[in-house]
């Protein structure tokens, strides 16, 4: 920690050595000649050309005659670039592989060539938000089988239609019987591609929105859950009926499926509240750290309760955010609650790599690992997961199970495995779990 | 009698309009509808011209191809594949299975007798 700080003290006297060079740029940039700003400020021109060079130190009076001169704020000149351009210059440094000295140089970059440095910050963000948008589209239509087959039974009808109407149209002797027959073809494809249309213009309204083009209950209630922060509590004491009528008048759940599972996750959630209080919770992670299977055993709870009331009270009640995945013995994601830098795909199958999938070939038995995301960002996290049977045991019959997984950001620590989102947006080259090529694997 | 073309395709007008239009051409058209059992019933009676759906109940254009290169009698017969979807990817499907030539819905009268000739003749 001290190393960063006198780090970061560093670049911030390199910053401020580098007045001379941001004065040279405005001026040169305002086509001003090094004699006519010196004679301005009353300087002799040899005097501001040390000066421009940083081999003068420069401040005071002498700093705001110059900044009135060139008409410039005081503080451009004497504190250079933001902060958060230096942050986005170094990211988009890290994409590439920069050499060592020219990484050096992004303080001087940014404070001599400012127009230019924030156009590299601006492309690099356009370049993050494509990639975005990308991999959102082909997740999209790669992985939604109802758009597609929509897509697919409207060429069809539009393809006999037109060779429909084409026979019609170009037939020149055309006997009646046939006539009749291709017109009530005609009609009835005509008929058939209007209902497509419907279908398939309700099924993509509101597509700008992501999160509105909404397919299936279990997306629905992620929504919902999302929306409230996972948080709704004044239904900790609430009766399955008020929860089943608190369901009823949500907008974001449109189907009765939808509004089932919303009540058992309320349900589930209500009940984890109850037997782990957000106050007691807070207080025993602030003593003993972030430790799932340390909450279970104190609060005697199953470690998958634990897991969930985390990550629920994670964001406004413990040090750090954290994510929450749970999927069924198929691997189909079931519950998901984002945490930044560790993307959750929505509908392409994710990462086999996961702990939460090695917890499901080792019911009962909780797993503790580290992983780094794959990305430029390369985050790192503590995995928890754990597999527990659903419902209750019975004699003779195996035991379905969901896996949960409590996703914790770390900042530093020993050796992880990479692990990725969703193949489609994983830039890792030799995966041995690769099921099918990254969009993004050149470009990395 | 003209030539004969075997058409498989699920959807029925589709069926219609392309047998009418063949059949007006001079060529004598058979069809089938599923993919199931088309590799047979092209085994049984091997066409002039094949003209087949990628997407078919039961077994898809791609596999049926596939089986029909491998037989001795269907290894070099003309296939015309049709489908919804025009990607790269689906055209160099394709080829890679042995199609003669792709065609992506929605398609002409016109084009599809230009390329039955095309083929037939070639």
């Amino acid at each position: 920690m001290q190393k960063d700080v006198e780090t970061t003290k560093e670049k911030e006297m390199s910053r401020d050595t580098l007045t001379g060079s941001r004065i040279r740029e405005r001026r040169v940039m305002q086509g001003m000649r090094q004699a006519e700003l010196a004679k301005e400020v009353g300087i002799s021109a040899s005097y501001l050309n040390l000066i421009e060079h940083n081999r003068r130190r420069i401040g005071g009076k002498l700093l705001v005659n110059i900044a009135q001169v060139l008409n410039v704020e005081t503080s451009l000149l004497s504190k250079g670039a933001e902060a958060a351009l230096i942050a986005s210059l170094r990211e988009a440094a890290a994409i590439t592989e920069m050499g060592h000295q020219e990484l050096q140089q992004i303080d001087e970059f940014a404070g001599r060539f400012p127009g230019w440095a924030a156009l590299v910050e601006q492309q690099y963000h356009r370049l993050e938000s494509l990639e975005r948008t990308a991999v959102t589209l082909a997740d999209r239509l790669t992985h939604d089988p109802h758009l597609a087959a929509s897509v697919h039974e409207m060429l069809t009808m539009v393809t006999a239609i037109r060779s429909t109407a084409g026979i019609l149209a170009e037939t020149k002797e055309l006997e009646p019987e046939w006539r009749n027959r291709f017109q009530r073809n005609l009609n009835e494809d005509s008929q058939r591609l209007a209902d497509s249309s419907q279908q398939l213009v309700a099924y993509l309204d509101g597509a700008a929105d992501a999160a509105a083009d909404l397919t299936l209950p279990r997306e629905e209630v992620d929504t919902f859950l999302t929306s409230h922060k996972f948080r709704f509590q004044t239904l900790d004491q609430a009766t399955p009926d008020a929860v089943r009528k608190f369901v009823a008048v949500q907008s974001e759940l449109t189907t009765a499926a939808a509004r089932d599972l919303a009540k058992q996750a309320l349900l589930q959630i209500a009940s984890d509240s109850r037997a782990m209080p957000e106050s007691e919770v807070r207080t025993f992670v602030l003593e003993t750290g972030i430790d799932p299977v340390a909450v279970a055993r104190f609060f005697g709870t199953p470690l998958s309760s634990a897991i969930r009331r985390l990550a629920i009270l994670s964001d406004v009640s413990l040090p750090v955010p954290m994510g929450l995945v749970m999927c069924d013995g198929s691997g189909t994601l079931m519950l998901r609650k984002q945490v930044e830098g560790f993307p959750l795909p929505r509908f392409s199958a994710a990462c086999p790599k996961w702990p939460l999938f090695q917890a499901l070939s080792h019911p009962m038995r909780p797993i503790s690992q580290l992983v780094t995301v794959t990305g430029r960002d390369s985050r790192r996290f503590r995995c928890f997961a754990v597999a527990e049977p659903v419902g209750a045991l019975e004699l003779n019959v195996d035991p379905l199970y969901h896996s949960y997984m409590l996703i914790v950001p770390i900042e530093r620590g020993g050796d992880s495995r990479e692990v990725g989102s969703t193949c489609r947006i994983c830039s890792s080259q030799n995966c041995e779990g690769r099921r099918e090529p990254s969009l993004l694997a050149e470009g990395n | 009698m003209g030539k004969s073309v075997l058409l498989i395709e699920d959807e029925p007008n589709i069926i219609e309009a392309i047998s009418f239009i063949l059949s007006r051409d001079g060529w004598s058209v058979s069809t089938h509808s599923n993919g199931h059992d088309a590799v047979d019933v092209v085994l049984r009676n091997v066409p002039d011209l094949l003209i087949l759906d990628v997407m078919l109940p039961g077994k898809s254009g791609y596999d049926i191809l596939r089986d029909l290169r491998e037989a001795d009698t269907t290894s070099n017969l003309p296939v015309l594949m049709l489908t919804a979807r025009g990607q790269l990817k689906d055209r160099e499907m394709a080829e890679r299975v042995g199609a003669s030539r792709f065609m992506t819905k929605p398609f002409s009268n016109a084009e599809v007798l230009e390329a039955v000739r095309e083929l037939v003749s070639s």
